[in-house]
């Protein structure tokens, strides 16, 4: 096609939707232009992503949360409000944003698949910080008298048993002090 | 003015800054977009509370943007200190906290918390970590994150989870777009998990060639790592673009000082300038001035000049409200004084 010339009306791949789009392409050192609808553009990948500027990562994340009631148990996800903030996760879905710290445990069997698609990856590998960091390392110590204490139980080791439940509360009274 | 504008750092040429940003939210407090008036005072206090506990070094100031003119707060966003979605209608627990140099600003209440950003110029990202590190520490003793063994640091959006990081450097790529390699390029970036945007971030056109190259994953890796792989991106950047500019003033070099001769003619001249006219021509001009085609008179760096054209910049300048046209003259005004570095007009 010339340059001069009346470009179309309808798309010249679809021929139905009305075209909108000059999509210029390069094969070989030829050029061609050809008048296209946005939606056979988009279909052709003739729009960069990160530059169309409707881009926005919201946007993109609307689109992936609608994918993930595949992998994900939604159920009636939908309808699932966090009782800490009240955040509904059908808000989440459309804002992209969540309404408080622990949604991320409320939505969390919704989240998992999400949060593995947008970073290949479900671990913090970073930094620690240093104050949450030490509560976080008396809690898992915590956990693990918990189950040496089931062991000692099973065992009818009582003394043993009593031993671990003092250090299991002497630790519990000192992480409920902090602020 | 903005010390990462004025001051040079490494391949200043082509890197024009490196920024870093951690995101973090105060613990059992919802996000700014769930929160209440209160609450969101709430986190205001908590905030300015530490930071006035902050060791004196860092010289933060609170600005809480209902108490900033409109004018103001469109060149904070011009400056890169605050982002269009903060200033817009702003109520009053929102703020921007800022230091001297303007190296540093912190955003309170915008999508997060707190989105901590630090500024160098040149490419400096790991330094850049290294201060924001350093800020995060310092705040982190006085202020309670939300933070998951797991997930790390909790945000409002999960793009943004674990690290909380992002890296993103303005790279001025001319003789890439003139080579017609840019999309080439940024195809291969997205396919690494690096985005590209404009100057102005998300949704901003791309004008004067220049681009905000960033990490889009912040979960999976430490900070280190994160950092040092943009900076390996950012240096196949610098050498491509680089290779582009010799390949052009080798085999294009009439064309070539043709094209920075013409753009600082228009930029010395012009009465009336629009802000898209004068960027594309900035990028030409700073791009003969990297190449040692013409010597610039004037002292004001590209970043520096830029900004110049901004409206809100204009208008802070004429210290009123200007129309498009007001501006335009305006704008060829400050560009001739400022390029031929004298008050007197040719």
């Amino acid at each position: 096609m010339s340059p001069g010339s009346q470009p179309p009306l309808s798309c010249q791949r679809c021929q139905r939707r009305p075209a909108s789009v000059l999509v210029t392409s390069v094969v070989n050192g030829e050029k061609s232009n050809r008048y296209l609808c946005e939606e056979c553009a988009r279909e052709e990948g003739a729009y960069h992503l990160m530059l169309d500027p409707q881009f926005s990562v919201h946007n993109v994340l609307g689109g992936l949360i609608g994918q993930v009631p595949k992998t994900a148990p939604m159920g009636d996800a939908k309808e699932m409000v966090c009782p800490h903030c009240g955040h509904s996760y059908q808000r989440f879905a459309e804002t992209g944003r969540l309404g408080c710290d622990r949604c991320y445990d409320c939505f969390g069997a919704q989240l998992d698949p999400l949060i593995r698609r947008l970073h290949g990856a479900s671990d913090h590998h970073g930094k620690i910080p240093a104050r949450a960091g030490s509560r976080l390392k008396r809690r898992k110590e915590v956990e693990h008298l918990r189950e040496q204490l089931q062991e000692a139980i099973a065992k009818e080791a009582f003394e043993d048993a009593a031993a671990l439940r003092d250090q299991i509360r002497r630790l519990e009274a000192s992480t409920a002090e902090e602020p | 003015m903005t010390a990462w504008m004025q001051n040079r750092g490494p391949d200043s040429d082509i890197v024009l800054s490196s920024r870093v940003r951690l995101a973090r939210n105060l613990a059992q407090m919802p996000f700014p977009q769930r929160m209440d008036e209160q609450q969101g005072q709430t986190v205001v206090d908590r905030i300015q509370k530490a930071v006035g506990a902050l060791q004196s070094g860092w010289q933060l100031q609170l600005q809480s943007l209902n108490q900033v003119s409109g004018i103001d707060r469109q060149v904070l966003v011009e400056k890169h200190l605050a982002s269009p979605a903060l200033v817009q209608d702003p109520v009053r627990f929102e703020g921007v906290i800022t230091d001297p140099s303007e190296t540093i600003s912190m955003m309170v209440n915008e999508e997060d918390h707190l989105r901590l950003q630090v500024f160098l110029p040149g490419l400096q990202l790991m330094e850049a970590w290294q201060v924001a590190n350093r800020l995060d520490d310092d705040l982190e003793r006085l202020l309670d994150f939300s933070y998951d063994s797991h997930l790390g640091y909790l945000t409002a959006c999960p793009t943004n989870l674990g690290t909380g990081l992002r890296a993103s450097v303005m790279v001025h790529l001319p003789a890439l777009v003139l080579t017609r390699q840019i999309r080439e390029l940024f195809t291969a970036l997205a396919q690494i998990g690096v985005v590209v945007r404009g100057l102005y971030g998300e949704g901003s056109d791309v004008a004067g060639n220049i681009f905000q190259i960033s990490n889009q994953v912040s979960l999976g890796f430490s900070e280190e790592e994160f950092i040092h792989s943009l900076n390996v991106v950012a240096e196949q950047i610098v050498g491509r673009e680089r290779h582009a500019r010799q390949f052009l003033s080798q085999s294009h070099a009439l064309e070539l000082s043709d094209r920075v001769g013409r753009a600082w003619g228009i930029l010395t001249h012009a009465r009336i300038i629009s802000s898209e006219e004068a960027l594309r021509l900035l990028s030409d001009v700073k791009l003969g001035e990297d190449l040692g085609i013409l010597t610039i008179p004037g002292s004001a760096s590209f970043s520096e000049l830029a900004l110049m054209t901004r409206p809100g910049y204009l208008m802070k300048a004429a210290n009123r409200e200007l129309n498009p046209g007001e501006r335009d003259e305006l704008r060829a005004s400050i560009l001739r004084k400022n390029l031929l570095a004298k008050d007197e007009e040719d």
